[in-house]
């Protein structure tokens, strides 16, 4: 655990935030006490973050700084707000009645929930047996060893970014190695646990077929993908860079065309999968 | 009725094969209806696309509308004051409409109707470049008075000054106040003249009774329908239809339904001239047609396309100020549609599936105006085609069926746009709205406006603190409330009194029961500024600038407030209680024709106009700004996504908003899911959600900014792109630019 935290030159006040590294899993724990976390924000959204309509909790932090990343306002933990776990699922409690009658659940996103796992763990834990939700965990899978088995049982679904497939793509678009999202994602296969994968694709960048190729010969030799979303890059969340002043390196890519996407899913398509 | 009417009927063969008979002894469609039509719970893929005859028809009308939309109309009648019968027979082309009539005798052509009143309609003409007719003028100036004359006969000079200020606006004192709703179904299923026949035994009860100044009133009127009733035979005839029998095929009932609305439309330039519920009713005839291998699937499409065609060009004369308020040329002709049945059964048919194909067949458009009754429990074939459709064309809206259903029945239509009224049985007095928000200025100022600093309401103190105390301004608010319910009661009585007496419904009302439901029809505007207002206030500092004579003009508000439209019960629960209390205000005065009090949380388009007669609020909302449209919060200050701004808007009490509560969302598709499979389930889910959470009225859009930022700089390449806006939809393109930026900037949520 030190060994992956001193890669992690983004987190602020982690152990504070977290008790990173103490023993307290949530589901297993025998007394449960109050517990808060850094939140950028909540929100109910329809069909983005996970099947029907949802209740995202977007945690603050992220161990990687994806070049494309849309939400780079969530990046710093400090940034966020503090919420307890009573907060976040007083919130969520309110919008149950809609969320049964419209088909969907809750879902934490961030940022990387698994930055905070006790706070998330704990928050699957209220969302799926104090509310009755169906949960899901939105995760780049690079903290996926912090996720401890207790926290995946209250999860249902987990969507998981696997940004490449070539290592080297991969450290260039996120900063991070590849290898820990893999054997998070080989991890959710032995528990057989539902994944959706999600491909984010950037002209110049991750599009080499033989890229996609592998992002989806792997996921297809897992068996618990029952779905792959390939995410058109966009810019939408460029001038999030410029408030924060940093600078938005893709500026000049363009977002694929449709006959791009297309062939991109067609690769997975390919491997037997289901890619939307 | 009458034992010889129904014999007749009887003979000629229409009702042959029709079930039951509480329907043929008395005028009772719903009856008719429940007996005899069948459920479908099937999906779309029976439906059929547009022959060449519908496609060439309606090519024929979309060549004349750019020109129409250039120059505001395409042609007026300025010599003929319309009635049912005034008009020689018009066609869009004689050889190929299939349901005939049109208002006037020639397409797009509108007609002058001086009744509502004269300045209205010189007004319209010389902003269109027409000059009035000087006989015309000579009679509704000097021999014939009006509506709108009467009116302003028996307003008190604070009404006119109420009017002025903005305070209370658009109220229905120099046009038609429409919402009324004909049972059109009627003149098909009994003809014509067993419908006067019902009406000769309701006047000669009439005649039984003393004659109190309300049973001639009574007596005049019933006189009138049966009047109406004959120029609507004659009309007809003209037309070469015998409209005196029932119809006998599900042409004739399509027909003859339409001529009944037709002669309203000829008649009364309402503000809403809406159709009611008549898909179920029309499938009856369609379906024994079908089944008798008289038509095909094909031609009952037809008939339904040739009719909505009709029902896309209702136009009526209007002049700028109006249409500053009611911006696109609406003319309301909701179609109410689905729902369940008091019996469980769902109220959707094949020919409500048939309705909603006319989106596809002649593509979208704002008219007639589509309302889906929403219930979690409809069928999932027609749930999910009515999302589609909505997620294709943005035509349709959506209102709960669950929240109307056990006050009104199963046999209900919305009124204009979020108006519930039981048809045929039921009618309103609309009374467009007041301005909440400008109340709460008022409040602060002791009467005088903030933008002209003068003293419209007499008797109130200023508050005169630097910071303004929330139990200080709650207590003069309701005060101010107070007043305005009253001065607005009171300006309702008077027109609506007038209306009657200069501008009688004859028509519709011959077709309504002789005994109905009135309701006073109140409205709120400025909601959202007015809880957002009162939420700075309570939650953070506001303080008070005045200008040199003490008014307060702004406001600076010190630190941060919950705001209406994120699910926050701080703040949702003062909207809840301006809507209550507003309510409570109203119903403690009597009204004309012992009128049910009902108000509505709808301004239709006329947030924008509202906004700009209003100054600097509490909120931080600018003077002039607009206000959000309807019930919905001010957008930018929900936070949360538009799903818990919706659920704000559901706390909203239906009890005390009976004349419903209208919510829009401009959602981007991919705000609703990745796929169209997908988008098409979710929406579905999205109205399931709203409404078990109570939520009333939804106005849904499906679009992409970007479509509408194109369509304002190209709008000759957008001729059919629809927009709901509160209550309604539009044709984008004669929207205002103001009003297109209003759309674009107030309602949109994305995906990010």
């Amino acid at each position: 655990m030190a060994t992956l935290l001193d890669n992690i030159d983004n987190i602020d006040n982690a152990g504070d935030m977290d008790n990173i590294g103490t023993s307290v899993t949530p589901a297993g724990a025998a007394t449960r006490r109050p517990v808060s976390g850094a939140v950028h924000s909540w929100d109910l959204s329809t069909g983005i973050d996970g099947p029907g309509t949802r209740f995202v909790a977007f945690l603050a932090g992220c161990p990687l700084t994806c070049l494309y990343c849309h939400n780079i306002d969530t990046l710093r933990m400090r940034s966020g707000t503090r919420m307890s776990v009573d907060d976040l699922v007083a919130e969520a409690g309110k919008c149950t009645t809609f969320i049964r009658a419209a088909g969907g659940g809750a879902t934490i996103s961030g940022g990387e929930p698994l930055l905070q796992p006790v706070f998330a763990g704990e928050l699957f834990h209220r969302f799926k047996h104090g509310l009755g939700l169906h949960t899901a965990l939105d995760t780049s899978g690079f903290l996926g060893a912090r996720a401890t088995d207790a926290l995946l049982r209250d999860v249902d679904l987990v969507l998981l970014d696997i940004k490449s497939w070539d290592r080297a793509t991969y450290r260039k678009v996120t900063g991070r190695p590849l290898e820990p999202t893999l054997d998070f994602a080989r991890r959710l296969a032995d528990l057989g646990k539902e994944v959706h994968v999600r491909f984010v694709l950037v002209p110049g960048l991750t599009d080499d077929p033989a890229n996609v190729d592998g992002v989806a010969s792997f996921a297809a030799s897992l068996g618990n993908v029952s779905r792959v979303d390939v995410l058109p890059f966009h810019k939408l969340g460029e001038a999030k860079w410029q408030a924060l002043g940093k600078s938005f390196t893709l500026h000049d890519t363009p977002s694929p065309t449709p006959e791009q996407t297309a062939l991109a899913c067609e690769i997975f398509t390919s491997h037997g999968l289901r890619a939307v | 009725m009458t034992a010889t009417a129904a014999e007749a009927t009887t003979d000629s063969g229409a009702w042959d094969g029709f079930r039951g008979g509480l329907w043929r002894d008395a005028i009772d469609v719903r009856d008719f209806v429940q007996q005899n039509y069948t459920p479908y719970e099937g999906d779309s893929s029976f439906l059929t696309g547009p022959t060449a005859r519908t496609t060439a028809v309606w090519e024929k009308l979309l060549s004349m509308f750019p020109d129409e939309i250039a120059r505001g109309i395409h042609d007026v009648d300025v010599k003929t004051p319309s009635r049912i019968d005034a008009f020689e027979p018009g066609y869009i082309d004689a050889d190929r409409d299939l349901i005939v009539g049109l208002q006037t005798d020639a397409p797009l052509r509108r007609a002058i109707m001086p009744n509502g009143g004269w300045r209205m309609v010189e007004g319209a003409l010389n902003a269109y470049g027409y000059e009035a007719d000087p006989e015309v003028r000579e009679i509704y100036t000097r021999l014939r008075k009006t509506h709108n004359e009467g009116v302003f006969d028996a307003y008190t000079p604070e009404i006119r000054a109420c009017r002025t200020s903005g305070i209370i606006t658009g109220l229905p004192d120099a046009y038609g106040r429409g919402r009324i709703i004909g049972d059109y179904r009627r003149v098909a299923l009994y003809g014509v003249d067993r419908l006067i026949a019902a009406k000769e035994d309701g006047r000669a009860a009439l005649g039984e009774q003393w004659p109190t100044e309300h049973v001639i009133r009574d007596r005049e009127e019933i006189a009138e329908q049966i009047k109406a009733l004959k120029e609507l035979k004659a009309m007809a005839m003209s037309y070469g239809h015998d409209i005196s029998g029932p119809a006998r095929t599900g042409r004739e009932a399509v027909q003859w339904l339409y001529f009944g609305y037709l002669g309203a439309v000829k008649e009364q330039n309402g503000a809403a001239m809406s159709i009611g519920r008549i898909d179920n009713f029309l499938d009856v005839y369609l379906q024994r047609d079908i089944e008798r291998g008289l038509i095909t699937e094909e031609r009952a499409q037809e008939f339904i396309d040739d009719f909505v065609i009709k029902l896309r060009i209702v136009r009526f004369l209007r002049t700028p100020e109006y249409n500053e308020l009611y911006s696109g040329d609406p003319t309301w002709v909701t179609w109410s549609m689905a729902g369940i049945g008091e019996d469980g059964r769902p109220l959707v048919s094949r020919t409500t599936f048939r309705a909603l194909q006319t989106l596809y067949n002649l593509g979208p458009a704002p008219e007639p105006n589509l309302t889906v009754f929403w219930s979690q429990r409809l069928p999932s074939g027609f749930k999910e085609f009515a999302s589609k459709a909505a997620i294709d064309t943005s035509a349709l809206q959506f209102e709960s069926d669950e929240l109307m259903r056990p006050k009104y029945g199963d046999d209900t239509a919305i009124a204009c746009c979020v108006s519930a009224m039981a048809v045929g049985r039921q009618m309103q007095f609309f009374g467009a709205r007041v301005n909440v928000a400008k109340a709460l200025l008022y409040a602060i100022n002791g009467g005088r406006d903030e933008r002209t600093g003068k003293l419209v309401v007499s008797g109130f103190e200023p508050v005169t603190d630097e910071y303004l105390d929330h139990a200080t301004v709650a207590q003069r608010y309701d005060a101010m409330l107070d007043w305005l319910a009253r001065t607005y009661v009171h300006a309702l009585n008077v027109i609506h009194y007038m209306h009657d007496k200069y501008a009688y419904e004859r028509l519709e009302m011959a077709l309504h029961d002789q005994e109905i439901l009135r309701t006073m029809a109140c409205g709120i505007a400025g909601l959202s500024v007015a809880a957002d207002s009162l939420s700075a206030i309570k939650h953070a500092r506001v303080r008070v600038i005045r200008d040199e004579t003490g008014l307060a003009t702004d406001y600076e508000i010190e630190g941060d407030y919950p705001a209406y439209g994120n699910n926050d019960d701080r703040a949702d629960a003062l909207a809840r209680g301006i809507v209550h209390d507003f309510m409570e205000k109203v119903r403690k005065h009597a009204t004309y024709r012992g009128a049910v009090h009902t108000q509505s949380v709808l301004t239709i388009t006329s947030n924008v106009v509202y906004g700009k007669k209003t100054g600097n609020t509490p909120d931080g909302r600018r003077s002039g700004a607009p206000f959000a449209p309807g019930a919905n919060p001010m957008n930018g200050r929900d936070e949360h996504g538009y799903i818990a701004s919706a659920l704000s808007v559901a706390k909203l009490p239906y009890d005390d908003a009976e004349d419903g509560i209208s919510l829009t969302n401009t959602i981007t598709p991919d705000a609703l899911g990745r796929t169209p499979e997908e988008r098409i389930q979710n929406l579905a889910g999205v109205l399931d959600g709203f409404m078990a959470s109570d939520g009333f009225h939804m106005n849904v859009n499906v679009l992409d900014k970007a479509t509408l930022e194109d369509a304002m700089e190209h709008p000759e390449r957008y001729p059919q792109l629809t927009i709901r806006v509160s209550g309604y939809a539009v044709n984008f393109v004669r929207l205002t630019r103001e009003q297109q930026l209003d759309v674009i900037n107030r309602t949109f949520h994305g995906s990010l």
